[in-house]
């Protein structure tokens, strides 16, 4: 199986060798990065979510999840997330969603709403 | 009229890193001059990650890699001022510029870096034949639309060009429950990174059209379709192959062009193939003591070397207002040969430090050799796995090796290995 390697800009040309539906070896990669995503890729593949949340009072605030998600649920999260209407300040890496749909993994704010005014 | 040592133009990521590094090399009369209302600039609507992996070694967000500047500028108390729009540069280093409640004002500075970025090509750059309903916008402006907004542009989106911005809002209006139905790419290959391709169109098994652009636009007062044709080696529709989708958005990503009104008031030279500044490699520009970094500069496909760049054009503009006293220079230019599209800097005057060069090339390469060498011998060679228009290159040159060089010329050549 061939893969290109997300983890980094490089884009690495992966070749991924299974048997039995268990993976034996992976070449092309250039770092043993390249390696655990092929392996990820065959066996659960996963992706970090970005996108936003609706903030109390109008705006949206920018969240991702700290961690990669399993990308077949996709739309779960989504719906989750829509929900949240946030009351501000809402500060860089505040978690907004604790282990979301019992993955684990986190919804966290990657934007200051306010509160954080260094000019005033 | 009020003086500042150095008056930086744009408070994205190029003004910011700039701001920070001519700071901390002993500048602290410094002004930043942002015509948004707040700093931060592109990456404030670039909610997705995937920055930051090479300065920071760690995957940001675009709000997020802002903000490690952002605060620095802040705890510095670097001088900014929002919402104010640069009118005028002159070519002695005067800056108008307006802000609210319509008031102008006139500045001397010492030096100058123009860090104003970069804008989409439109539809008007296009020549798209068809109707001129509601429903066309740029990938960015989709962008700020969802992001910023958070209204959808619309449902059902055709996205023409595969830069990077157009293949981001392909996922990001999918993941928003619209549906993209095609990404239509003239070139033969993507304009984008080949991790977005990846995880932003083959995730939703949205179809990439390589060789194929959108011919007529349909639709009275909204979108209702667009005719989309393969295109032949010279990039013009093959008649006979057009096919009709029905859509009621066209998103454009079909290019950036640096922002550079500013630089051609005050008469800087420009590059015609990158629009930005013809730059030595200090970032300097054709009028000393004004410096450019960024994507007013030559589009970037990474903010990390944004950063990089700017950090350098800080440092650069520093050195300049604090050793005023300068000499003739040796100047060296840089010489573009077959298969390279650009290099920056285009030229060399005194090294001090290695050099860092950036270019591009002008096709889809695999196992080729870069080689660059003066009138008289090679000095420097570096294999390369891959290379593509949209994927820019970097090589490190020797200080020691540039201090050696013969005559005036420097080639960057591509060779098959």
């Amino acid at each position: 199986m061939n893969l290109t390697c997300i983890v980094c800009p490089l884009g690495c040309e992966l070749t991924v060798e299974k048997e039995n539906g268990r993976v034996i070896s992976v070449s092309g990669n250039t770092c043993p990065r390249g390696e655990k995503y092929a392996i990820g890729e065959c066996t659960n593949p996963v992706r970090t979510l970005t996108t936003t949340a609706r903030v109390a009072g109008g705006g949206l605030v920018s969240v991702k999840s700290d961690k990669p998600l399993p990308k077949g649920d996709l739309n779960e999260y989504m719906n989750i997330i829509n929900q949240l209407n946030l009351a501000p300040p809402i500060h860089i890496g505040d978690i907004l969603i604790k282990n979301i749909n019992n993955t684990g993994i986190h919804i966290v704010a990657t934007k200051n709403i306010k509160g954080v005014d260094y000019n005033a | 009229m009020k003086k500042i040592d150095l008056v930086i133009i744009g408070g994205g990521p190029a003004g910011m890193a700039a701001a920070v590094s001519a700071y901390n090399n002993g500048i602290k009369d410094i002004l930043i001059l942002e015509r948004e209302e707040s700093l931060g600039g592109i990456l404030q609507q670039c909610i997705h990650n995937g920055f930051g992996l090479h300065k920071f070694k760690e995957e940001l967000t675009g709000p997020e890699y802002a903000w490690k500047y952002e605060k620095q500028v802040f705890d510095l108390k670097i001088p900014f001022r929002l919402n104010a729009m640069v009118m005028n540069i002159s070519a002695d280093k005067q800056v108008t510029f307006a802000c609210e409640q319509g008031e102008s004002q006139t500045v001397q500075a010492k030096a100058i870096i123009l860090a104003m970025g970069c804008r989409e090509r439109s539809r008007g750059a296009l020549n798209i034949a068809g109707t001129r309903p509601a429903g066309i916008y740029t990938a960015g402006t989709a962008q700020k639309f969802v992001n910023i907004m958070g209204y959808m542009p619309g449902k059902r989106i055709v996205i023409l060009g595969s830069g990077d911005i157009g293949l981001i809002m392909a996922r990001r209006m999918t993941i928003e429950g619209a549906k993209v139905e095609a990404v239509c790419e003239i070139a033969p290959y993507s304009g984008g990174l080949t991790r977005n391709i990846v995880q932003c169109l083959n995730d939703f098994d949205i179809p990439l059209k390589l060789s194929h652009t959108v011919v007529d636009i349909h639709g009275k007062e909204r979108v209702t379709g667009v005719t989309i044709a393969r295109v032949d080696q010279n990039r013009k529709p093959i008649s006979g192959t057009e096919e009709y989708f029905a859509c009621d958005t066209l998103l454009l990503s079909v290019g950036l062009i640096p922002e550079n009104e500013l630089a051609k008031s005050a008469g800087i030279a420009l590059d015609k193939v990158t629009g930005g500044a013809v730059v030595d490699q200090n970032r300097e520009t054709s009028k000393s003591g004004i410096f450019a970094c960024g994507n007013v500069l030559h589009v970037h496909d990474l903010v990390d070397f944004v950063s990089e760049e700017a950090e350098l054009a800080g440092h650069s503009a520093a050195k300049y207002i604090l050793e005023s006293d300068k000499q003739a220079e040796k100047e060296i230019t840089f010489q573009l040969t077959e298969n390279i599209s650009y290099i920056v800097p285009q030229m060399l005057h005194s090294v001090q430090n290695d050099v860092i060069v950036y270019f591009r090339v002008a096709n889809i390469f695999k196992n080729v050799i870069i080689e660059v060498r003066d009138d008289e011998k090679v000095l420097y060679k570096k294999n390369i796995k891959k290379a593509a228009p949209g994927e820019m290159e970097c090589i490190k040159l020797n200080k020691e090796i540039l201090r050696d060089i013969r005559g005036n010329k420097i080639y960057v050549e591509l060779k098959q290995r």
